[in-house]
């Protein structure tokens, strides 16, 4: 299970705004180590993002985004109090699932 | 006035407001960019998560004497973190010497819980493969100061005297390429490569350098600490490696945070 990530969002005027900070390594698989073995590819390949059920952002990720990613999207809807789930799957199988409130 | 002539005068119209656009857009520095983008992703610091971790580490039982370091002095009483870096390094009674934050930590960590010293010392800084813990205390403490107004004492007078050895070391040239700090930072408006070197002696440029500090690196994906920040100076310089926080890299911190004082601290920061 991967580490947690840190989940902000604030609903303004209908529109709510997301921000996801992911914590992975993001290995490309084309670096290679001192000793001149390549590190394994490893990296979040699907990033999906729902409101009450309703899938408001669903994301195919690759080798070309950075360590750490972070992603920031709007979506129309979304009331303060209201729960925002974050889910990611990388090509190991590995999985993460996190949760935040939207605030003001 | 036919009907070509309005659509002539409207695609003129059209064209100069276009290009207006575009000299604005030229106008915007590389650094006016770096600004934007780092207000872009301010909120997503991965520093945050070394905070945590740090922030975690505080309050673990650790090494031979089974303690955590909540009974830790940073200067403003055991266990005062919030607004403790705004004031450091200064001088601590107990060990008779200036101390910068993570010359303290080392000492907590060596005496309340009883980890020999060598055993930090020996890698301080994070690396790909192994994460320093003194590096993540150093972030959460740091993290505790954010909008604090940074105000360093120099009323003791080993901490003047560490300012003014600080001072000497920033001057000093030496190594192979003839270096000093203040062959780069001493000087307004110039750059390596990409990034704008502050110059120490305008105090905007000092307050932003200090207080931006310590930081995540994107272009290595780790959270780096002040020591380290110091001590990869001097490998640009090609001076010999300092040891960890040892009193020169101490007293340079001293003259560089005595510069910045009045600053609101922003750290941990975000760079390149």
């Amino acid at each position: 299970m991967g580490n947690p990530m840190k989940i902000r969002a604030a609903a303004k005027d209908g529109v709510t705004e997301v921000k996801i900070l992911m914590q992975h390594e993001m290995e490309t698989g084309l670096r290679k180590e001192a000793d001149g073995t390549l590190v394994p590819a490893w990296f979040i390949t699907e990033v999906k993002a729902q409101h009450l059920g309703r899938t408001v952002l669903e994301a195919q990720f690759g080798q070309s985004i950075s360590k750490n990613p972070y992603l920031l999207f709007r979506f129309k809807g979304g009331a303060v109090g209201e729960k925002i789930t974050v889910s990611w799957v990388d090509n190991k199988g590995d999985k993460r699932e996190d949760e935040a409130v939207i605030g003001a | 006035m036919n009907t070509s002539n309005v659509k002539k005068i409207f695609l003129l119209c059209a064209l100069a407001a276009s290009s207006a656009v575009l000299a604005v857009e030229g106008d915007v520095s590389d650094s006016d960019r770096i600004a934007q983008y780092r207000e872009m992703i301010s909120d997503g610091n991965p520093a945050d998560f070394d905070e945590m971790n740090g922030a975690e580490l505080w309050k673990k039982v650790a090494g031979p004497k089974q303690a955590t370091l909540e009974k830790c002095d940073l200067g403003k009483g055991a266990g005062v973190v919030k607004g403790a870096y705004a004031e450091l390094p200064r001088y601590f009674k107990d060990t008779q010497k200036v101390q910068d934050l993570e010359s303290r930590l080392l000492t907590c960590m060596t005496t309340l819980q009883g980890i020999p010293e060598e055993e930090i010392t020996a890698k301080p800084f994070s690396s790909d493969k192994r994460k320093s813990d003194i590096s993540a205390l150093a972030t959460y403490v740091v993290g505790q100061s954010k909008g604090i107004k940074m105000a360093v004492s120099l009323k003791h007078p080993k901490e003047k005297e560490a300012y003014e050895i600080g001072k000497r070391v920033f001057n000093y040239r030496a190594g192979p390429y003839d270096f000093a700090c203040s062959t780069c930072h001493a000087t307004s408006n110039v750059r390596i490569r990409m990034q704008d070197l502050p110059n120490f002696h305008v105090k905007k440029d000092a307050q932003d350098a200090y207080s931006s500090w310590p930081a995540y690196r994107v272009s290595q994906g780790l959270t780096r600490s002040f020591q380290w920040r110091l001590n990869d100076c001097f490998r640009q310089q090609r001076f010999p490696e300092p040891k960890f926080v040892s009193e020169v890299t101490v007293a340079l911190t001293m003259y560089l945070a005595v510069s910045a004082n009045g600053a609101e601290y922003a750290g941990p920061g975000l760079k390149r």
